[in-house]
């Protein structure tokens, strides 16, 4: 009679650690963004011009360097910020320059931004400066897109296509 | 300790599972790995192949594929579980500083070990969970500037994701688990005599318990990955992925920082503060025959048999490493040298505890008996881990105490009960299977049976000894065995001894 009841009570045990594994082995639900909520990612990695601009060679500087290291150009290798602007129907959703990376500040300016918004019909704007220029921008690209709840948006920028590319 | 008693109740201390929460580990660890290994051959790296393989095995295999699936996932869980409460149980019962820290130090690589191959198998899924999984990740390490370009754009859009980089997750996750294996084997070089595999029925009931789980709430994914949707909200794993929403919550900065804090934190734990500096045993050559005994029993490999240094027409010695030893006198009570019968000058076995040498044990043994009175004086042979046998004392009861019940030469039983200085012993220390220093109750049961040396001699009438394991809670149990044991003796007598006592100590 007492293994029996033994038996019963490690059956007792077991169901409960099983049902503390099936408890969180998959569950509860975590929901990262709200309910009725989009998100936008907004992300690149891009080379800015260099800050001193380039400069051309003259034909006798050019015969002064090896054959192979022969380029037209010079540039200085630090760079210059990348400022970036998002705007979703008008209002601003994210700004910043971005400072070059690297220790000679020659490698790209980075960015990855995760931007929750309301479902919806919205206008996304996304600017972009990578030169010396004082005012406005280089790159502007304006999107009406109707985001469904849930629904993920990348941004990405690439130089070689035609900028801002909405996925 | 009063959950184990419940626990020495259902399921008896033979199987009791909080004894063998590290073998439990182990248990599970080959579950995963031969289900793991099932559920690779089915398995297709790519996308969506990799999740189009997985559904495969669960839809249309559901009858072994979909089994293997879920055991993999449930039993990694309850390796999470197992850990969890295998962490609690050393903290909670000391057994983490002194000599053990090399237990515990690396206890904690493998404790990101797990986690990690846990994150990358759920990355192998290709559902909406691996893309969480996947996202937070690479948000998490974009944190650490250690990337050209933020890894996390890999899952930017549909048209990011890189299957090379699915390759590697692939490959981490089989990587990753031999390499926790070898740290689990690295875990056990200081543990003597280690016990990796839970008892039978435990282990029985355990993959029972694994297998209806699996039927009943098998484990299945949660929609193919779709980068242009964001994955929320998912059903976590919450013994694995934690630490995502954390990084929710916190930011990606103060959970590396928690995380590196912790893991410090823990790293110096055995020294927060550190266990009381011990006395380690120390060996005599004089008497030490080089019988290795001491060094088998040692439940802390701290003792080295190296060759003879003095001479003597021994092959061996016994070396005793004081950065490892414990002092927990479980060596003394191996040592054939350890008798109290020995009259011949001083009393010094091939191996002693300075703090209690086997010396001052016979003199104070001798002086406590020298006082009872009564028709059933009684010795009591106790440990200073588990129940105090001090408060036991009475004008029939003397006690003494001791590092641990494994100390107990047997021959000291057969001391007071031949010498008639007492009538009866009892022997007590912690549970069986909670021994503080992890052995020195099974080695003392195996002597008085007769199945380890050295022996208790066939001719001390067992029914004159009482062991009645107790720890510090069982007080109320311990005079209850007490009293009764005492009406036993009562009834048997003094104790009449045929063989003289001269020629045994002849024959040792
Ligand atoms: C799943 C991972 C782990 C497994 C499978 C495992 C397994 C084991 C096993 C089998 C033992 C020997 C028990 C015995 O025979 O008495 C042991 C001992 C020990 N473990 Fe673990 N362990 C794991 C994780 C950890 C962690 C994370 C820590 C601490 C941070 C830890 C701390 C210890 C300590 C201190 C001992 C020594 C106990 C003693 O000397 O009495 N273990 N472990
Ligand atoms: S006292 Fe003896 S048995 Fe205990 S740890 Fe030290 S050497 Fe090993
Ligand atoms: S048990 Fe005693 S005699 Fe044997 S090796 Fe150890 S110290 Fe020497």
């Amino acid at each position: 009679m007492k293994q029996i009841m033994q038996y019963i009570a490690q059956g007792v045990v077991y169901v409960g650690f099983a049902w503390f594994l099936a408890s969180f082995a998959a569950g509860p639900d975590y929901a990262r963004i709200p309910e009725g909520q989009s998100l936008i990612k907004f992300s690149f990695a891009h080379s800015a011009k260099s800050k001193g601009g380039c400069r051309k060679l003259s034909q006798d500087e050019l015969m002064e360097l090896a054959p192979n290291m022969r380029k037209p150009e010079v540039c200085s290798r630090e760079r210059l910020p990348v400022s970036v602007k998002l705007s979703m129907d008008g209002k601003v959703l994210y700004e910043d320059d971005l400072q070059p990376t690297g220790l000679h500040s020659d490698g790209p300016s980075k960015t990855y931004q995760r931007i929750v918004i309301p479902s919806g019909n919205h206008t996304i704007t996304a600017y972009l400066k990578d030169t010396v220029r004082e005012e406005g921008f280089d790159y502007i690209s304006e999107k009406q897109i109707n985001f469904l709840p849930g629904q993920s948006l990348a941004i990405d920028f690439t130089r070689s296509g035609d900028g801002f590319i909405f996925e | 300790m009063w959950i184990e008693g419940w626990f020495d109740h259902i399921f008896g201390q033979k199987w009791n599972p909080t004894y063998c929460l590290g073998a439990l580990g182990y248990y599970y660890f080959w579950i995963v790995s031969i289900s793991g290994i099932y559920v690779y051959i089915f398995f297709d790296t790519g996308i969506p192949a990799a999740f189009l393989s997985v559904e495969y095995l669960t839809n249309e295999q559901w009858w072994l594929g979909g089994i293997m699936r879920s055991l993999h996932r449930y039993a990694s869980d309850a390796m999470v579980a197992m850990m969890v409460l295998h962490i609690i149980r050393e903290f909670a019962f000391d057994r983490y500083r002194g000599g053990r820290w090399f237990s515990w130090i690396t206890g904690i690589p493998m404790i990101w070990l797990i986690i990690i191959a846990g994150m990358t198998g759920y990355w192998l899924v290709w559902d909406v969970l691996a893309q969480y999984v996947g996202e937070s990740t690479t948000e998490l390490l974009d944190w650490i500037p250690i990337f050209g370009e933020p890894i996390a754009r890999n899952f930017l859009a549909p048209s990011h994701i890189d299957g090379r980089f699915f390759t590697l997750m692939t490959f981490t996750h089989i990587f990753v688990p031999l390499f926790l294996l070898f740290v689990m084997w690295i875990h056990l070089q200081r543990v003597a005599h280690s016990r990796i595999n839970p008892p039978r029925g435990l282990a029985i009931g355990t993959f029972i318990m694994l297998m209806v789980l699996s039927l009943v709430v098998p484990a299945t994914s949660q929609g193919v990955a779709d980068l242009s949707v964001a994955p929320s909200p998912v059903a976590l794993d919450w013994f694995y992925l934690w630490v995502f929403p954390l990084a929710d919550i916190f930011g990606p900065g103060m959970v590396w920082g928690g995380l590196f804090i912790g893991s410090f934190l823990l790293l110096i734990t055995p020294w927060l503060p550190p266990a009381k500096k011990v006395t380690p045993a120390i060996v005599d050559l004089g008497n030490c025959n080089g019988c290795t005994r001491c060094a088998v029993d040692c439940p802390f490999n701290a003792i080295a048999m190296v060759k003879r240094s003095d001479g003597a027409a021994f092959e061996h010695e016994a070396v005793v490493d004081p950065d490892v030893c414990v002092a927990c006198g479980i060596c003394v009570g191996s040592c054939p040298t350890a008798t109290p019968f020995r009259r011949a000058g001083d009393l010094v076995p091939g191996i002693d505890l300075p703090d209690l040498s086997l010396a001052t044990m016979r003199e104070k043994v001798d002086t406590a008996t020298a006082k009872l009175e009564g028709p059933a004086r009684l010795m009591v042979f106790g440990c200073d881990k588990a129940l105090k046998v001090d408060k036991f004392r009475g004008k029939d009861i003397a006690t003494i105490s001791m590092p641990c019940a494994g100390m107990l030469p047997p021959s000291f039983i057969d001391y007071v009960l031949s010498k008639k200085m007492t009538d009866g012993v009892v022997v007590t220390g912690c549970r069986r299977g909670e021994c503080h220093y992890r052995l020195g109750q099974i080695w003392l049961e195996e002597r008085l049976d007769g199945n380890r040396d050295p022996r208790l001699r066939k001719r001390v009438p067992r029914d004159r000894i009482l062991r009645s394991w107790a720890s510090a809670t069982d007080g109320r149990s311990f005079e209850k065995n007490i009293t009764k044991f005492k009406g036993d003796i009562e009834l048997l007598g003094p104790y009449g001894n045929e063989n003289p006592t001269e020629k045994d100590e002849a024959g040792q």
